[in-house]
């Protein structure tokens, strides 16, 4: 079996607040080959963020407990202190294009200056170097040289869009991690930037990470998709496998509410609310809006349910 | 490629500052008050400016005491009174207009024979406030002898009194010389009695020598000056052979200078001209270091949390409530107070000031922005953050605070002076104003000692306001409907 790039293992990240522990990311595990795209989906809440900030270790104030193993081409990075992990890891191996790219830039600063940031910051690179290369990547990210000296305020959603992909893209790393990358933007725009995403993944053999809750958009980058529900990765599989046929009654839900086009169909939802990530239910979490749910999936948590060539499901119905 | 429609920097601000009234008046006020500075800096060398100040009485000699500004004079020559200025006569000045020196040596003897005599025309409605002759005398053994007379411009003539120099350089107050006045008395009197008037209220040395010889004379308070060409006479009995007398007549007027003098006869303009880049450079510098160090503590505060955070907001908490004037008394108790030591016990005493409340608020916000995240992100160092994203962004609203936070560090020195606690040798405002407040100068009626320094620190602080008020429009957009 070829050698993961990313193996994440056992991650746990909790919240502690006034009300109680919120549990975002509970006992979640997923590996990333080099090349490879891992789109995470689920609904508002379901903790996919959170796995994202795990990864990184952009971790608010409040953590009550981070724990796990994320092992990088062969090393534990969870054991690197702060200040290490800053310099080697962020950016240099993982960089992350973030959600709502409209804010993820400083409003004071050039577009250019931005982009070359992460090489001043971890090449020691001169700025007009610095500059020169973030020419580049714009360029690579279709936009014009030009554009360096530009403020964010005077580009479209998309461009700012494109310039934070080029941000991402400038130090060459091995991962990045998509944070909902284009829920911002109108389909159009939507649709260049996945094709930009997919013709950089080809050209560079970058891994992404992808974190949507567009279950369709998925489909476009996805060489492997988990599904999240309430702060765990309810079913983990291929794509060809996945897109045709969900395993999880959940997965299968969300499925079903992807609307589309010109055809009569009445779209299905999952009744009911996210659970509380703080007081979860027992047994399955998703028992209580699951339309096949019988006593045991009450009582007891289902564990990972191998359905072979990498397909996992946490479902007793497969047990 | 530049924005277009977005102008950064020094020039930009300017230009949307005159876009304003009040940004307007207020650059040309400052501008008016820098190039002010600049000029006293320039003109009035600092340690001639402290000479000048700090001087004995030696430099202000010929100054009139307590005098009031001159344009005081020309206000009041619009009403019909013309007050007087100081009329020096001097022998040893020859090309002067109104002096007459002859010392001719008497034959066959060691003696000399010397004849001053000083005239001046005196066409002022009022007396002068003083009368000084300053000698400077050459002999050997014996002192000259000299026989002072005085004379009216009718041609009555007064002697005043023998002098005998003590010293190479004597000098004769004639106002408050006894023999004078006594000699001036019986004068005063006797003309009196010719008239069938009793004196009521007797004159002073000034008032008798100048006054018009009628019934007016009876009283100081009836007096009236009189008009015309005044002479006074030194006749002199010299011994040796290069014996020589030079004398100085002062008749020390009521106006002196752009501001006048006050008790000491030092100009107050002196004290004006360089209050001004004291004030300026106390606030500012005061304003810039306060601000800036309350800024760098707030964000560290805001940014970082924790026990930092706690910690720093708990001692600004007790600064705040901690009272700043006795401790800047207990400072002047234990060390020698100077302007620096005053600006750096203010400094001291306000870095921890409630400024540090609001800014920390506003980094709190500001570091949870996205683009902040996506920093912290992409590697950058917590200094960078701070120092490039954090402060450039809480920047422009503490500016107009900054701005506006000057007049009050300048009403702060001038306070502390006015309460003794400023500096004792500089010349500043506020110890303008203390000394008036001491010398009572409003009970006195040199109303002008009290207002001139009132109205410059009135002046800096309208300029400070006024641009303060324009910036504040400018980085707060909300404020602009009001």
């Amino acid at each position: 079996m070829e050698q993961s790039l990313l193996d994440v293992r056992n991650l746990h990240l909790y919240y502690a607040t006034r009300k109680g522990v919120v549990k975002a990311v509970d006992d979640i595990s997923l590996s990333l080959k080099r090349g490879e795209t891992v789109a995470v989906v689920g609904e508002s809440g379901c903790g996919k963020t959170s796995t994202a900030r795990a990864i990184i270790r952009l971790l608010p104030r409040n953590v009550h407990l981070y724990r796990g193993s994320i092992i990088l081409d062969g090393k534990n990075i969870m054991e690197l202190d702060d200040e290490r992990f800053r310099k080697d890891v962020r950016w240099k191996k993982i960089s992350m294009v973030f959600q709502g790219a409209m804010n993820s830039l400083n409003p004071i600063l050039k577009a250019g200056y931005q982009v070359a940031e992460p090489l001043m910051i971890h090449e020691n690179m001169s700025k007009v170097e610095a500059l020169k290369r973030a020419g580049e990547a714009l360029r690579m990210v279709g936009i014009h040289e030009s554009f360096i000296d530009r403020y964010p305020f005077e580009l479209s959603g998309g461009m700012k869009q494109r310039v934070v992909i080029a941000m991402a893209l400038i130090t060459r790393p091995q991962i990045i991690i998509l944070d909902e990358p284009t829920s911002a933007l109108d389909v159009i725009t939507q649709a260049n930037i996945m094709n930009l995403l997919k013709k950089l993944k080809n050209e560079l053999e970058l891994s992404y990470i992808f974190i949507t809750h567009d279950i369709a958009l998925s489909s476009e980058l996805a060489d492997k998709v988990a599904v999240m529900y309430a702060g765990e990765i309810v079913e983990m599989a291929d794509a060809e496998t996945f897109y045709v046929k969900p395993s999880h009654p959940y997965a299968e839900k969300l499925m079903a509410s992807v609307p589309t086009l010109r055809t009569d169909k009445q779209l299905d939802f999952i009744p009911g609310a996210p659970p509380s990530l703080i007081y979860p239910p027992p047994g399955c979490r998703f028992h209580p809006r699951c339309p096949y749910a019988f006593d045991k999936c009450m009582k007891e948590r289902p564990t990972a349910v191998d359905l072979g060539s990498g397909h996992y499901v946490k479902c007793w119905l497969y047990a | 490629m530049g924005a277009e429609g977005m102008e950064l920097g020094f020039k930009g601000v300017l230009k949307e500052l005159l876009a304003y009234k009040s940004g307007a008046l207020g650059v040309v006020i400052l501008v008016f008050l820098v190039a002010l500075s600049i000029y006293t800096v320039v003109a009035i060398p600092y340690d001639k400016a402290i000479k000048l100040w700090r001087g004995e009485e030696e430099v202000w000699i010929e100054n009139p005491r307590n005098a009031q500004p001159i344009w005081v004079k020309y206000w009041e020559y619009l009403r019909g009174r013309n007050l007087p200025e100081t009329i020096k006569r001097d022998t040893s000045d020859s090309k002067q207009y109104g002096v007459y020196k002859s010392l001719r040596a008497i034959p066959g003897t060691n003696l000399k024979r010397l004849y001053i005599e000083f005239s001046f025309k005196y066409e002022y409605d009022d007396f002068p406030s003083e009368i000084n002759i300053f000698f400077s005398s050459k002999f050997n053994e014996s002192a000259p002898i000299l026989r002072i007379a005085w004379e009216k411009p009718g041609g009555n003539k007064i002697e005043l009194l023998d002098f005998i120099p003590r010293d190479k350089y004597d000098r004769l107050y004639l106002s408050i010389e006894h023999d004078v006045l006594k000699v001036l008395r019986s004068y005063v009197e006797e003309k009196l009695y010719a008239l069938g008037k009793n004196p009521e209220v007797p004159l002073s040395v000034e008032k008798a020598l100048f006054a018009v010889e009628d019934e007016s004379m009876s009283s100081s308070l009836t007096v009236k000056p009189l008009k015309g060409t005044y002479k006074l006479i030194i006749e002199g009995l010299l011994f040796g052979k290069d014996s020589d007398v030079d004398a100085r007549l002062i008749i020390y007027g009521k106006v002196y200078g752009m501001c006048g003098t006050d008790h000491l006869r030092r100009d107050l303009t002196i004290a004006m001209l360089w209050g001004l880049p004291i004030a300026l450079s106390f606030g500012l510098i005061a304003s810039l270091t306060i601000t800036f160090l309350q800024l760098i503590i707030a964000t560290i505060s805001g940014y970082y949390g924790g026990w930092i955070d706690a910690l720093i907001q708990r001692l600004t908490e007790l600064y705040m409530i901690l009272p700043f004037l006795p401790f800047l008394i207990m400072i002047a108790a234990f060390y020698k107070l100077d302007i620096w030591v005053i600006l750096a016990a203010i400094i001291i005493l306000n870095i921890f000031g409630g400024g540090i409340k609001s800014t920390r608020a506003l980094v709190m916000q500001i570091k949870e922005y996205p683009y902040i995240e996506a920093a912290r992100a992409y590697g950058a160092s917590s200094k960078r953050i701070v120092l490039l994203y954090i402060i450039p962004k809480i920047l422009p609203p503490v500016i107009p605070g900054l701005i506006g936070a000057v007049p009050g560090y300048v009403f702060l020195e001038a306070a502390l002076s006015l309460l003794g606690l400023g500096d004792p040798f500089l010349p500043t405002w506020g110890k303008v104003i203390n000394d008036s407040y001491r010398w009572g100068a409003l009970y006195k009626g040199y109303y002008y000692w009290v207002l001139q320094p009132s109205f410059m620190l009135i002046l800096t602080a309208f300029a400070f306001a006024f641009i303060g008020f324009a910036l504040d429009k400018i980085v707060n957009p909300k404020l602009r409907e009001i």
